[in-house]
């Protein structure tokens, strides 16, 4: 059943790229890479990192420091670009602050505020963690919706969504539902996710970190690349222009298949494709490009081509955009929802960074260079460990 | 926002069970708590069985109360997972891998460390495709949780399972987040049809400063639960449920923002 269209009022993006809007554009157009080897001191595993370098010389001051963490400091900085921040305050001034609703994502929060404690006990032998761990305003997944709605003065309802790398993504259908419902009349969603061991530890453990930048759809393809990153947008219902940006469609599902490898054939993902579709009133011909969840797995990326193959046959211009940011895990769908709706604004379509050629085993249409051209709609795809997979329509209503 | 529970599930200290503690919290039958035993994860291959945690077993078993209950199959459900902190044990298992043992974490404990894995299990027990949310809200969790369902619930006119769970940390951890004891609850929610009121939920979310005090347990015990964990703020509003009575509950949500659910009574 179709949806009201969810305008978005505002969107920002920060990662490695840089912060804020204006990078991102000109680094797609421009095949401008930014991930780079390496990743922590205490991480000896070859990999290619998305960094986000001022991080380390932004700690939060004054009544916001208890929740000075390495992914609040992530959210602060992005919060400021782009005039975002002030795009809320305007919002909450007209609406009232407790009618305005925030949704974030996150896969580990603040842990690495937590990572450091544990390093410091083991290496010098302190009787505990410390009582300097902060655990509720850093670690917590609840510290990075606290943390934003303190730094925007918001008071309306406020979750975490953490669904692993879908997160950000469900954050727009958590939100467009809240706006349904009268639960609030704007809302803040996005996803927020940074560097740590345990991640960079965990998917060297299950094999699946690169030891080059990630290249979806390659033949070579060996992995994904880590990156962090975060991204907001602003969303009411109320119209003010026939042409606005809007989130059109959403579309979630499980794969009720296993707990990280994804479903051979895609089920889920097209479950999640279709629904997206069907919410946004549309037909599979009326998008115009897919920005894939394409994370540079072997299994992932067969999985998500057999699923858009279902859906679109080959008729869609698909590409990944991993291999600029690295996966930016559970703030990646929120990433990736803001660079679609960029793409549209900037009638660019992304290419394939460090993929030369599309493996022949797979058949998605893959836009390899980026190239200037009108885009209307595009679909972005989000897809979790446990099977979690969520699909956005975003574009001109 | 008006939804009607079609059917229950607990798993707490003395508690284990919608049937046997809706009498204790309609106060009928004196609270007792004894140390829960984990159930087994009904559903599951063997090789998931043994992955499965002690937070994915309490959640497996109370989300089967709940559909039990209602005599309805988990597989064609909505559903929404609310946890503050999931398994607290499984960052200290990791941790201690790269600081203590200076290795890589063990794949298992590292796929199950995402908030939402214990949801992917409920799906796979389940075969259910449907999309399903984790949250989390601090000790919010519950009201957020319940929040979400209810909004799906209405948003979609179709049940939404709401599962809520929360674990106590491992030694390391314990200061730092301390839980006194493990619970989980399971509420099917359907959505109240026009007319309909009697056991119907009625949520609205209050604050904009004038905030409420929690609604709270008479018995000293059952208090000390709800306050010792954040899946066991809902507490109150089970206990309003199984006394079937009209009833006005404060959820604890954020901390300038109030969950009040108003039940209409009973049969």
């Amino acid at each position: 059943m179709p949806i009201a269209p969810a305008r978005i009022r505002a969107a920002t993006v920060t990662t490695a790229l840089g912060q804020g809007r204006g990078p991102h554009v000109e680094a797609l157009a421009a095949m401008r890479p930014g991930l780079r080897p390496g990743a922590m001191d205490e991480v000896e595993v070859p990999c290619w990192v998305g960094v986000v370098d001022e991080l380390d010389e932004r700690p939060l001051l004054g009544t916001l420091a208890p929740f000075d963490c390495r992914n609040n400091r992530l959210a602060d900085m992005a919060l400021e670009a782009d005039g975002f921040a002030g795009r809320v305050r305007a919002a909450r001034e007209h609406w009232g602050a407790h009618r305005i609703g925030l949704f974030l994502g996150t896969s580990t929060s603040g842990i690495r505020h937590t990572e450091q404690c544990y390093r410091r006990h083991f290496e010098q032998h302190t009787p505990g963690l410390g009582k300097d761990l902060r655990f509720g305003t850093t670690h917590a997944y609840v510290s990075v919706a606290d943390f934003c709605r303190r730094r925007l003065g918001l008071r309306g309802p406020a979750v975490v969504i953490s669904t692993a790398c879908s997160s950000g993504a469900k954050t727009f259908a958590a939100a467009h539902r809240a706006l349904t419902a009268g639960l609030c009349e704007a809302a803040v969603v996005g996803g927020v996710d940074t560097l740590c061991a345990t991640t960079l530890m965990g998917f060297h453990a299950l094999g699946l970190l690169s030891p080059r930048p990630c290249a979806p759809w390659s033949p070579e393809r060996s992995g994904i690349s880590i990156g962090e990153g975060a991204a907001f947008a602003l969303l009411e219902l109320t119209p003010d222009g026939a042409d606005d940006l809007a989130l059109l469609g959403y579309g979630e599902s499980d794969d009720a298949h296993h707990i990280t490898a994804p479903h051979p054939d895609g089920a889920g993902a097209v479950q999640a494709m279709r629904s997206a579709l069907d919410t946004a009133g549309l037909t599979a011909d009326d998008i115009d490009y897919v920005n894939l969840h394409g994370t540079g797995t072997p299994a992932n990326d067969q999985s998500e081509d057999r699923a858009l193959s279902t859906v679109f046959g080959d008729r869609v211009a698909a590409s990944a955009t991993k291999g600029w940011t690295g996966h930016t895990l559970g703030a990646s769908g929120a990433v990736e929802a803001v660079l679609s709706l960029l793409c549209v604004e900037a009638g660019l379509v992304p290419g394939t960074l460090n993929t030369g050629a599309r493996d022949p085993a797979l058949s998605a249409p893959l836009v390899l260079r980026s190239e200037r051209r009108p885009l209307r709609r595009v679909l972005s795809n989000a897809f979790g460990f446990a099977g979690n997979n969520c699909a956005l329509v975003l574009g001109r209503a | 926002m008006r939804v009607r529970p079609l059917g229950l599930g607990i798993l707490a200290p003395g508690l284990t069970g919608w049937t046997e503690a809706a009498a204790v919290l309609r106060g009928e039958q004196t609270y007792r708590s004894e140390v829960l035993a984990p159930p087994p994860p009904v559903g599951l291959t063997p090789n998931e069985r043994r992955r499965a945690t002690l937070a994915t077993r309490l959640a497996l078993a109370t989300a089967g109360q709940a559909t039990a209950g209602a005599n309805l199959s988990g597989t064609g459900l909505l559903s929404v997972f609310a946890s503050s902190d999931g398994d607290m044990g499984l960052i200290d298992s990791m941790c201690r891998a790269t600081y203590e043992h200076h290795e890589p974490p063990s794949p298992t404990v590292f796929q199950n460390s995402v908030h939402n894995a214990v949801a992917g299990y409920w799906s796979i027990a389940e075969g259910c495709r449907e999309a399903s949310t984790s949250v989390a809200a601090g000790d919010g969790s519950f009201a957020a949780g319940l929040l979400e369902a209810v909004t799906q619930a209405g948003v979609n006119g179709r049940p939404v399972l709401l599962v809520a769970f929360d674990v106590p940390a491992p030694a390391l951890l314990h200061p730092h987040r301390s839980f006194s004891a493990p619970f989980a609850c399971a509420l099917l929610l359907a959505p109240a049809l026009p007319g309909e009121d009697r056991g119907v939920l009625t949520l609205a979310p209050a604050g904009a400063g004038e905030a409420a005090p929690d609604t709270t347990m008479t018995d000293p015990d059952l208090e000390a639960l709800r306050t010792g964990n954040p899946a066991a703020r809902a507490l109150p509003l089970l206990a309003a449920v199984a006394a079937e009575t009209a009833a006005r509950v404060h959820l604890p949500y954020w901390p300038d923002l109030h969950l009040a659910v108003d039940l209409e009574p009973g049969r």
